[in-house]
């Protein structure tokens, strides 16, 4: 942790994408350290949502360099950037509502054995895997009613809870939330945001997209602004440049 | 998923009294969810008694042979059945396959005397269509499997009434008519086959990575992408071991009458689909053990049993199986509803 204290974990250098006649991200260049959130500001068709795809492997740049902790990479698919240690939580969650946290957070990265049968054919380790994910909710301090209970069970926050505890799990990089307190009410959203400040003193680099300014001000180290596929703006957000921030957003 | 109508709303301003009301619903709720948890067998427990003090036969060791042997081809189906709803599918073409695997044995059994080899034929008919099943729908890109199972039901049909003439064929080497027919002690071998089948998919759903991954699919299918879970493998694969299990129902059911015959599993579909239903699965996918196809498929041979030892008419018996499957369709939607406000409710103790 700290060697990556000055060098980037993630840097993105002059990405570009298009999407047939449309320049969905034009030269964009962002870095994120270890430690820190970065804030990913835009109003509604940016470019937000495609540079966090492009980031976790979802689609490529047409042209430009993602380097992981200086070292230029080839992210090609959602796995690549988890092997990377790049974790996304996408707004709809991407939870099994019949499935139990800790079945959740193993899904398709089960701990099974014996090893060298396919990954398929493997038999669970359910112990171990509930004890693990137990200890990641504790460590995060998220508390849930019942940790056998199905996810379906749960209300919005809570499920945000686990979705995020999840990729804390094997996030050894980089966060990436999109808009993780859109749908949640008071309550629920501050223990969000506390949950996402934990993640980043554990030395995660965290990629934050919301249009709370109260959010960016409290959180963020940096806040980044895109407007139409265009980087227009990068300060540090404080209490006195919210107006500024709120017109970069929206190009007046 | 949640109603917006806050129907058992709290009332704001009775102070201290909210929260001790808000525990008890959340206990009442869950109470209900457990209930309609344990409900399936529960149903069958208390039918069983019932039917056991209503009719003297009922309860006799003749009888409940009677009744498992006959439900024996349904369990194993509807287990197939079963896995292919957990993915939020259907598999129409149960019926028709058992018909055309049950020929294709009789076909084999003309070539060879061997009782393995045409085991080994009705299996591999069963898988293979199955597989056409699994290989249309995920590589045809259906947005259903709805229709390629019902194409599927069609071609099965055909092929078997092609292949056997339009006749029943006779004729199945002596181990299939013991494991389709005879009993041990009372007990039929179908019994043990039933079984052993039940005993593999338990621990392929409950133990093994596949059997986690085939609830994920069932439980949110684009989460299941982007968690890296092989969805198309794992789509194939529940049709494959559907179409496996229909094979294993010829097995049995030409071990029984001594033939493979196209005119097999007529409304065999109807039958698994219930089972899996009224066992207590979700329709919607991704819900129910193995147990509930197996409960569901001994309740409806319960149920005609009873409906034949009260002498109630045959057609009869098929109006109370539909009735008893919207029944069970209606629980399931019950149970949607409950989980919804047992989540508002643990939302409104956080606020």
């Amino acid at each position: 942790m700290s060697a990556g204290q000055a060098l980037p974990v993630l840097g993105v250098r002059n990405g570009t994408k298009r999407f047939g006649p449309v320049l969905a991200l034009d030269d964009i260049s962002i870095e994120v350290r270890r430690g820190e959130v970065l804030a990913l500001l835009g109003d509604n068709g940016a470019g937000k949502s495609t540079l966090i795809k492009c980031i976790s492997g979802v689609h490529q740049f047409d042209s430009g360099q993602v380097d992981i902790d200086g070292v230029p990479s080839h992210i090609r698919s959602p796995m690549d950037a988890r092997v990377a240690g790049i974790e996304t939580v996408y707004q709809d969650l991407a939870l099994f509502d019949n499935l139990t946290p800790a079945q959740n957070f193993y899904a398709g990265r089960e701990i099974a054995r014996p090893a060298w049968l396919p990954l398929g054919m493997r038999f669970l380790s359910s112990g171990q895997m509930d004890i693990a994910a137990k200890d990641v909710l504790a460590r995060l301090k998220v508390t849930l009613p019942k940790l056998d209970a199905t996810v379906a069970l749960m209300s919005g926050g809570q499920r945000q809870a686990v979705a995020v505890a999840r990729a804390s799990v094997f996030a050894h990089k980089v966060v990436i939330l999109d808009e993780p307190t859109a749908a949640l009410g008071l309550r629920e959203s501050r223990q969000v945001l506390d949950l996402i400040s934990r993640l980043r003193d554990e030395g995660n680099a965290v990629i934050l997209i919301t249009h709370n300014m109260e959010h960016v001000t409290e959180l963020a180290s940096r806040a980044v602004v895109l407007r139409q596929g265009r980087k227009v703006g990068e300060l540090v957000p404080d209490k006195a440049n919210q107006k500024e921030l709120v017109a970069m957003i929206v190009g007046a | 998923m949640v109603s917006t109508k806050p129907i058992y709303a709290p009332p704001l301003a009775s102070g201290s009294k909210v929260p001790n009301e808000r525990e008890g619903r959340a206990y009442w709720l869950t109470i209900g969810l457990r209930l309609l948890g344990v409900g399936p067998i529960l149903i069958l427990l208390l039918l069983v008694i019932s039917l056991s003090i209503a009719s003297p036969v009922f309860f006799t060791t003749r009888n409940v042979a009677n009744i498992l042997s006959q439900t024996a081809v349904i369990a194993v189906v509807a287990m197939g059945q079963h896995l292919v709803i957990l993915t939020r599918g259907i598999d129409l073409s149960v019926g028709s396959n058992l018909a055309l695997a049950s020929v294709v044995g009789a076909i084999a059994f003309r070539f060879s005397d061997s009782a393995v080899l045409v085991i080994l034929a009705m299996l591999l008919s069963g898988a293979a269509v199955g597989a056409v099943n699994g290989l249309v729908y995920v590589f045809g890109r259906l947005p259903h499997p709805f229709i390629i199972t019902l194409a599927t039901l069609s071609i099965a049909k055909g092929l078997a009434l092609e292949l056997a003439q339009g006749r029943a064929m006779p004729g199945m080497p002596g181990f299939i008519k013991t494991l389709g027919g005879d009993s041990i002690l009372g007990v039929p071998y179908s019994l043990f086959v039933v079984l052993g089948v039940t005993v593999l998919m338990l621990i392929m759903a409950r133990t093994m990575v596949w059997g986690r991954w085939i609830y994920a699919v069932g439980g949110k299918p684009e989460a299941a992408v982007r968690m890296g879970i092989p969805l198309r493998a794992v789509l194939i694969s529940t049709y494959v071991i559907s179409g496996l299990c229909a094979g294993i129902g010829a097995v049995l059911l030409a071990g029984r009458t001594d033939a493979g015959s196209p005119l097999f599993g007529n409304l065999l579909e109807l039958d698994t689909i219930a089972a899996v239903i009224i066992g207590g699965a979700s329709f919607l996918g991704g819900r129910g053990h193995i147990g509930h196809a197996l409960v569901g498929a001994v309740m409806i041979g319960v149920i005609r049993n009873a409906l034949n030892l009260l002498n109630v008419d045959i057609f009869f018996q098929l109006i109370v199986i539909g009735v008893v499957i919207v029944l069970a369709v209606e629980s399931d939607v019950l149970r949607g509803y409950l989980e919804g406000r047992v989540r508002t409710v643990q939302a409104a103790r956080l606020q």
